[in-house]
């Protein structure tokens, strides 16, 4: 029982970074019916990002929350930069281009973020910087609460906060929500559609900056290729909550890292990275829409 | 003797009732009109008796057989062929290979007899192509056979549209919207060349248009749909004679 | 008499192809007859794909795990069945190659029957789930060696035949060859029947193609499964010239590879994808130099530079649809 509550704990862990990684997969998705392939990879620069000016600034071995913050700044506005670059270089030239050119340009993109970087970091994977103590700070029947948990929960719950904030308070969000709807109709509105899709990929790329701090505080390795398999399990959790939709992206990577976690506890860990395939391939088969990728839910 | 019978179809999408509980027959070897102002429902009618859609309620019966929510090749293969209204050739393959994927149905080779060159693949290759430069030949499109079917200028592209639909020897050939975007001439020349192809090919045509002037001249009935109901049946002077028609009308006739 | 005259450009062609093997097996290092063969082997891959994504119009991101069923299963057999005396064991190979493809042909009708409802995107990320799949599945089997890999895998070897060595290359290249031939005009002459065409239609317009009476999903089954056939048969060459597989062979990167083939040659254009699959295996050689000079492997650089390139300033590839005899046909227009 113990076990189980302490598995319990670190899946949801595990599962609060899929859905920040998910999340920019579902936008990318809801408002260009686009597969991001390279979203993986800017969370990996994001991951390098943090850790090189960690070391800039003198902060590779001093745990605390300043640190965090740096951290989350510099990896949040290198994602930014890197996928606004993307979508002005690679995807806005192909706007009224097929939707597969779109898909193998991703997938381009992805595997030059992946082959340049190992050319650029380097292969071999470097010590990620100490971004907290983790500390016990509660231990509830038996089941210790560490640092590093409530520090991913407690990240995760405020960026979902502030993504709903933006998507239904502010006039950009109104704007996002119009797009995913219906661009065509959107830009005869007069919404700059180029500038709200440019920047609803600065909101995902930053979620999924913010996801990689978080991973390298809880895995302190990363290497240029750690965003492939990472980023697929988080694809598959935004299929699986439903794509386009975003409940579903948080609801889909909770489950995600709840089944690996438990998947490696009670079963093998050998066949953990085909688990996300086989809920995949499920999901897709019986229920293609996704578990909450119904129309009624607001798409972005 | 009926050739396609509708029995009260209704098809709903949400809450809305695109097509209430209508029912029609077509006899065999009439040329019957269905018109209605735009949205009235015609294309959904065309769309569950060809297949693409399953009536929410009702029965269809094509050839005394039951076809609602068969798939749509099935019912192609039945004998039910149609064109669309928004072109939907195969535009990037040649004005020939449109013709020829209609006969794919009626092919008996097998994949082997392909790979080998047998005999049985060559004579129906060699027959297949005759006869769709022979289809092809109706419109005057026999010369522009190794052309790229987008390449064709819209008129064309619409003749296509049924010369590939009379590749599938079909007993009962649905046209949605035939003229659309034609000029007067064009139109009515059209209208003459259908009139011809039924005749030569014995077939039985349903057809779709919103311009009810047009289908006048060649229908022999017509069934007037509106919101998805339908308000008038019979010979063109019924029709023309029809307040309800009228009132349906009035309005666009004067866009026309 | 019309089954000879079917056969009579394939047989010519396999004639040319075996003097090539005998001026390759005594003019070339040992290192470029390798690359021959696996140039041949990456056309196989690039055909079956080719019909598939290219004329069929969907699309697959999991072909290594087709090649990775017929690679395993054809060297699982070979293990299992008795090699018959001297140069006759090419039919060995032969019998490998075919059960290779049938293996792979099942898991493609297996994948292909369920997922391919499915409509492009989600269909690619489906194959590249079953791909992956594969390869774990692999990874867990200890009988086809796991994660150490499978060794020791037969393969042609030199015969002395009195005085003529019949070489491990001859063989392997004319076996290679002889696959490569049979892909090409299987598929070339499919796509000039029916059944091509309603490959086609798919691709066109799945509706439209419904509406001709073009049993839509059968169709595509029927190419997947097809292409599966082809990409099995590649494997089982591969398995048995390489005499080792791991699974690491076939993971997501040969996929992609394949697809980069079909997508450079221009979908649709059997010549393009024989091209692009030369290209795509010798250009990493042509690099190795540069590579060694600033010591970084930027052959994938370069790669997935080239496919951004190329989807934005030559969306349709290469040859966009084409093939080399339209080619011909306008330049001899041209010239009249």
């Amino acid at each position: 029982m113990q076990d189980f509550l302490q598995h319990l704990l670190n899946g949801i862990s595990l599962g609060s970074i899929y859905a920040l990684i998910a999340l920019g997969y579902t936008m990318v998705y809801g408002i260009l019916q686009l597969i991001n392939f390279a979203h993986s990879d800017v969370y990996m620069v994001g991951a390098f990002a943090a850790y090189y000016v960690a070391s800039l600034v003198g902060l590779q071995d001093s745990p605390g929350f300043s640190t965090l913050l740096v951290l989350l700044a510099a990896s949040m506005v290198a994602c930014s930069l890197l996928a606004l670059a993307i979508e002005r270089l690679a995807y806005r030239p192909l706007r009224k281009a097929p939707k597969l050119n779109i898909l193998i340009t991703a997938i381009g993109v992805s595997l030059f973020l992946q082959y340049f970087g190992q050319a650029v970091f380097g292969a071999e994977p470097k010590k990620f910087p100490a971004v907290l103590e983790n500390k016990v700070l509660v231990s509830v029947a038996g089941v210790d609460v560490k640092t590093f948990d409530i520090a991913v929960l407690f990240i995760t719950v405020v960026m979902m906060l502030v993504l709903n904030f933006i998507i239904f308070k502010t006039k950009l969000g109104k704007a996002m929500r119009a797009v995913s709807t219906n661009m065509k109709v959107a830009s005869m509105m007069g919404v700059n559609t180029d500038r709200i899709i440019a920047f609803t990929f600065i909101v995902g790329s930053s979620l999924a900056g913010v996801g990689s701090v978080l991973v390298g505080m809880k895995y302190p390795s990363i290497d240029p290729l750690m965003g492939t398999l990472f980023g697929l399990k988080a694809f598959v959790a935004a299929v699986l909550g439903g794509i386009g939709s975003i409940p579903g992206a948080v609801l889909g990577g909770i489950i995600m890292g709840l089944s690996e976690e438990m998947v490696v506890a009670y079963l093998s860990s050998t066949y953990r990275d085909a688990l996300a395939f086989g809920i995949l391939i499920v999901i897709l088969v019986f229920k293609p829409s996704g578990l909450l990728g119904k129309s009624q839910i607001e798409k972005v | 003797m009926k050739l396609l019978d509708v029995r009260s179809i209704t098809m709903q999408f949400g809450g809305l009732k695109a097509v209430d509980s209508l029912s029609f027959h077509i006899k065999k070897g009439e040329l019957m009109g269905l018109i209605g102002p735009n949205g009235a429902g015609k294309t959904t009618v065309f769309n569950m008796l060809t297949g693409v859609y399953k009536p929410t309620l009702g029965e269809i019966h094509f050839n005394g057989q039951a076809i609602q929510g068969r798939k749509p090749f099935e019912i192609s293969r039945l004998g039910m062929t149609r064109t669309f209204q928004n072109i939907r050739l195969f535009k990037e393959i040649s004005v020939l290979e449109n013709v020829m994927i209609g006969a794919t149905q009626h092919q008996k080779y097998s994949m082997l007899d392909a790979a080998l060159i047998t005999a049985d693949y060559s004579q129906a290759e060699k027959a297949l192509r005759e006869k769709s430069l022979e289809l092809l030949s109706i419109f005057g499109l026999e010369s522009k056979a190794y052309d790229e079917a987008g390449s064709l200028p819209y008129g064309e592209q619409r003749e296509l549209e049924i010369v590939r639909a009379l590749g599938t020897q079909p007993q009962l050939i649905c046209l949605d919207e035939p003229a659309a975007g034609m000029n007067h001439q064009e139109t009515h020349s059209l209208m003459e060349t259908i009139a011809k192809i039924r005749k030569d090919f014995n077939l039985t045509v349903l057809l779709i248009e919103h311009d009810m002037k047009l289908v006048m001249g060649i229908c022999e009935r017509i069934v007037v749909l509106d919101h998805g109901v339908k308000i008038e049946e019979g010979t063109p002077s019924v029709i023309q004679n029809s307040p309800k028609v009228i009132e349906a009308y009035l309005g666009v006739e004067e866009v026309h | 008499m019309t089954a000879l005259r079917a056969l009579k450009i394939p047989f010519l062609s396999f004639l040319v192809l075996i003097v090539i093997a005998f001026i390759g097996n005594f003019a070339l290092d040992g290192f470029v007859q390798l690359l021959s063969i696996y140039v041949l082997i990456n056309m196989i891959l690039a055909m079956s794909l080719n019909l598939v994504n290219g004329y069929t119009g969907q699309f697959s991101l999991g072909h290594a795990g087709f090649m990775a069923v017929g690679a395993y299963s054809s060297a699982w057999l070979s293990t299992q069945v008795p090699f018959l005396p001297g140069p006759l064991q090419i039919f060995n190979f032969l019998l490998y190659a075919v059960v290779g493809g049938i293996m792979a042909a099942g898991a493609g009708y297996l994948v292909g029957l369920p997922s391919l409802r499915l409509k492009g995107d989600y269909l690619a990320i489906v194959t590249l789930g079953f791909g992956e799949i594969i390869r774990v599945v692999l990874l867990n089997t200890p009988a086809v060696g796991g994660a150490r890999g499978f060794y020791g895998i037969p393969g042609p070897t030199d015969h002395d035949l009195g005085g003529f060595v019949l070489s491990k290359f001859l063989m392997g290249f004319t076996h290679a060859g002889f696959w490569c031939l049979v892909t090409f005009f299987v598929i070339w002459r499919l796509m000039e029947s029916s059944h091509g065409r309603g490959f086609l239609s798919v691709r066109e317009d799945e509706i439209a193609a419904e509406a001709m009476g073009v049993d839509t999903t059968q169709a595509k089954v029927r190419a997947f499964v097809l292409s599966s056939f082809f990409a099995g048969v590649a494997g089982s060459i591969f398995a048995h010239y390489a005499n080792y597989l791991s699974p690491a062979s076939f993971n997501f990167q040969r996929s992609v590879d394949a697809v980069i083939m079909v997508v450079l040659g221009g979908m649709g254009s059997m010549s393009g994808a024989l091209l692009a699959a030369v290209f795509i295996t010798v250009m990493p050689e042509l690099l190795r130099p540069l590579q060694q000079v600033i010591g970084v492997d930027i052959r994938m650089i370069i790669y997935s530079l080239f496919l951004i390139l190329l989807m934005i300033m030559r969306p349709k590839g290469l040859f966009g649809k084409l093939e080399l005899t339209d080619l011909y046909k306008r330049w001899k227009a041209r010239k009249s």
